[in-house]
């Protein structure tokens, strides 16, 4: 009983050893080596200087940029979060009726308007760095105003955003989305 | 139409993958040779000489059973004591503090019962040295636990009237060297190659492209990450689990992570048929399960996709992410559920009535569908005992299971394994909504409260983890109690089936004749279904009734709260 009871003890020693130090530090291993960038976070730049990570939304507020998706932690990253507003929650009713009042008048749409629903609600991360291309495509009007872009620009702009479009992973995996600091940073540099 | 492709990509790869793992985990717990043994055979020798293990040496249950719970009650104190004292040990780059009494010790039961209930958001509330070296460990260890009891039970089951049951700590050893880590370091990189960050460095700062300060959290994710998901754990190294990008980056490290949630329950009702020489059987399970499962996600996709007319949208995405959309996160929510995996790629506690329901529902049935790494099945063989047992007084016969004698003894604890965790769940559950300390954590008002504290209990009663999260958790009341919940579903289930595997290990096997109940048709696959759905849920449905389905019906009628 006693020797069992010290073997229980030697294993937890061993396996502690082996699960927790020296499985972590190989796959970190391999990782740095093989994946280094995706290890690192995925971190986009401009230039020398990071201006975040390619996997994790960030707040656009500007009318000069494309807006992410509504985020009940605003982005924040420690931690992030979710509303957790049920299906039946009034507090999520009437902030789906504000943002989407807000989508409209800020992008200056037609009243009737469908605002795809992903606008409409908060992500589950509080992070998503994506959104649906149609949501992308009723920005354009705002960010040409906003930018006082020609008609040539403007259809630059559009071609923009098309070939931001990413297609379901190996063509039926997941849904088209279009990421919005890529596209936002492809956007600052049209001329 | 991409909707049923995924479905099908999914259940097929479940499908093909399962009888491949399962031979494979055979070979491993039956000591036989296999492909990893000249790769890992030295370190499984190493491990027996240094721990003093004498791997030929037997255990009668008593014995085998003794050393799970010392085995698991040393891992408790070590992850206890490293949340207490993080703060002044190293690999802390975050400068976290160390964590107050009650949610350790929460945390501790939680990852020693493979439930990893989360009452904490890993990013502000860990150091990388206790996400490894104590929630990844127990990660392993919490599911080569789940294994070696199913083996024992197996044993029990073809032995003829021999007491003996193999030994714990080989088990153990093999479970974690020869399947849970090789897996996991080939899932491992394949999850830094979606994106899944890997590193010991701080966090990062950047700055927007609006010029706001942004901190990216970093840490040794994808090795957590991989474990947590093959070992039905499911406690996210970020507090929002794997709706982070970083935990889950793309539709393919999607696709993969929600593959892995089944994977090993599944193989192991294969494995099953192999070990009691009837693969037949091992399908029947494995058909009974996957029917469940497909019932329950055909209800929750036709709730996701249908019109809220109380939020007057159609197709929510609160809580959900874009690139996942709603069928992923269904498949997601519904294998989670089943499974005892717990992780979450959306926040349950959005969605819609009905699906929340299935999620609930799911974990009612005593996580036996696909349900743990092993304590999936060895939970499903106590609903297998009771259904030989009902079929047996139907007919007036005495019940046997694979040509042993089922009596009084096996009956009992067979009951007391299915109701242990069902008592906890309601009691705790009465007790919450009655005291002003389990009402003060709520974030949803009308049904849908109720809900997010019947969520709780049933997630840790079934050793889920999973959570309706709005609710707040992290409090002296909910850490203590969930705590309890936790170790009765878990030794509230180990012990009496540790108890039936020594019974049924000393009984003789008698020939099959023509009056024996076979155990390997269709007739039986429907029978363990009906128990199965009508113990969880006559059980529950006045619980239900008055938390999602009440919630169904007033969002029908344009209600909110």
């Amino acid at each position: 009983m006693k020797k069992s009871i010290l073997s229980g003890l030697k294993i937890l020693l061993a396996f502690t050893l082996l699960t927790g130090m020296v499985y972590p530090l190989i796959i970190t291993g391999i990782a740095q080596a093989v994946f280094p960038r995706q290890s690192n976070g995925s971190l986009v730049s401009i230039g020398q200087k990071a201006c975040g990570s390619e996997l994790l939304g960030q707040e656009f507020k500007s009318d000069r940029y494309f807006w992410s998706r509504p985020s009940s932690c605003n982005y924040a990253t420690l931690p992030s979060g979710a509303s957790n507003w049920g299906p039946t929650s009034d507090t999520l009713r009437k902030a789906i009726e504000m943002r989407k009042a807000d989508f409209i008048r800020s992008n200056r749409l037609p009243l009737n308007t469908v605002v795809p629903v992903e606008m409409l609600t908060a992500s589950g991360s509080g992070l998503d760095p994506h959104i649906s291309p149609e949501s992308a495509e009723l920005q354009i009007g705002r960010i040409t105003t906003a930018r006082h872009f020609t008609t040539a620009q403007s259809q630059q702009l559009r071609r923009l955003v098309a070939c931001h479009i990413e297609q379901p992973q190996f063509g039926c995996l997941g849904e088209k989305r279009i990421n919005v600091l890529q596209l936002n940073r492809d956007l600052d540099l049209l001329r | 139409m991409n909707t049923f492709i995924q479905l099908a990509l999914f259940f097929g790869a479940l499908i093909l993958l399962t009888p491949v793992l399962g031979k494979y985990i055979k070979k491993v717990i039956g000591g036989e040779k296999h492909l990893l043994t000249p790769v890992f055979g030295w370190l499984e020798r190493l491990i027996y000489r240094f721990c003093g293990v004498d791997p030929q040496q037997e255990m009668n249950w008593k014995q085998y059973l003794f050393a799970l719970l010392w085995f698991n009650f040393f891992g408790f104190v070590v992850v206890f004591a490293l949340q207490m004292t993080q703060a002044w040990l190293p690999l802390n780059p975050a400068k976290v503090p160390n964590t107050s009494w009650h949610l350790a010790l929460n945390t501790a039961i939680s990852f020693v019962t493979n439930t990893n209930w989360q009452s904490y958001s890993g990013e502000t509330t860990m150091s990388y040295l206790t996400q490894m070296a104590a929630l990844g460990v127990q990660n392993f260890l919490s599911a080569a636990t789940g294994l070696a009891v199913l083996i024992a039970l197996m044993k029990g089951l073809i032995k003829n009237t021999k007491q003996q049951l193999g030994n714990f700590w080989v088990d153990l050893t093999r479970s974690v060297i020869y399947i849970l880590l090789p897996v996991s370091i080939l899932f491992a990189v394949v999850l830094v190659n979606q994106g899944v960050v890997q590193t010991f460095s701080s966090y990062t700062d950047t700055t927007t492209l609006e010029g706001v300060k942004q901190v990216i959290p970093l840490g040794p994710a994808a090795s957590q990450i991989a474990i947590k998901q093959l070992g039905t754990n499911g406690g996210g190294f970020f507090g929002v689990n794997s709706a982070h990008p970083f935990e889950n980056p793309t539709p393919f490290s999607n696709f993969l992570e929600m593959l892995a949630i089944l994977l090993i329950p599944a193989a192991l009702t294969y494995t099953y048929g192999l070990f009691i020489g009837s693969k037949k059987q091992g399908w029947t399970l494995f058909g009974a399960m996957l029917i469940v499962l497909c019932i329950g996600l055909g209800v929750s996709l036709y709730a996701e996709y249908a019109a809220n007319p109380a939020l007057h949208i159609t197709g929510s995405m609160e809580g959900k992410e874009t690139r996942f959309g709603i069928v992923n996160s269904i498949i997601w929510s519904t294998s989670t559920t089943v499974a005892s995996n717990g992780s979450v790629n959306a926040m349950h506690d959005s969605l819609s009535p009905l699906a929340g329901l299935v999620a609930m529902f799911n974990m009612m049935l005593g996580e036996v569908v696909f349900g743990g790494v092993g304590s999936g099945l060895y939970g499903m063989i106590a609903f297998v005992i009771l259904t030989v047992f009902i079929a047996g007084l139907m007919v007036g016969r005495t019940p046997e299971y694979l040509g042993k004698k089922i009596e009084s003894f096996e009956v009992r604890m067979a009951l007391i394994a299915v109701l242990a965790p069902a008592v906890c769940i309601l009691a705790f559950t009465a007790i919450a909504v009655s005291t002003h300390a389990g009402l003060a954590g709520l974030n949803n008002k009308g049904p849908h409260g109720l809900s997010e504290i019947l969520y709780a209990f049933t997630s840790a009663c079934g050793n889920n983890g999973s959570a309706f999260a709005g609710l707040t958790t992290n409090t002296p009341f909910y850490n203590v109690l969930l705590s309890i919940c936790m170790l009765v579903g878990r030794f509230g289930v180990i012990i009496p089936m540790m108890a039936i595997a020594g019974s049924m290990a000393g009984k003789k096997v008698t020939p099959v004749s023509s009056g024996t109940f076979h155990t390997d048709n269709g007739m039986f696959l429907i029978l363990l279904i009906g128990v199965i759905i009508i113990v969880g849920g006559l059980t529950f449905f006045p619980a239900l009734s008055l938390g999602p389905i009440l919630e169904h019906l007033l969002m029908q009628a344009g209600m909110t709260f």
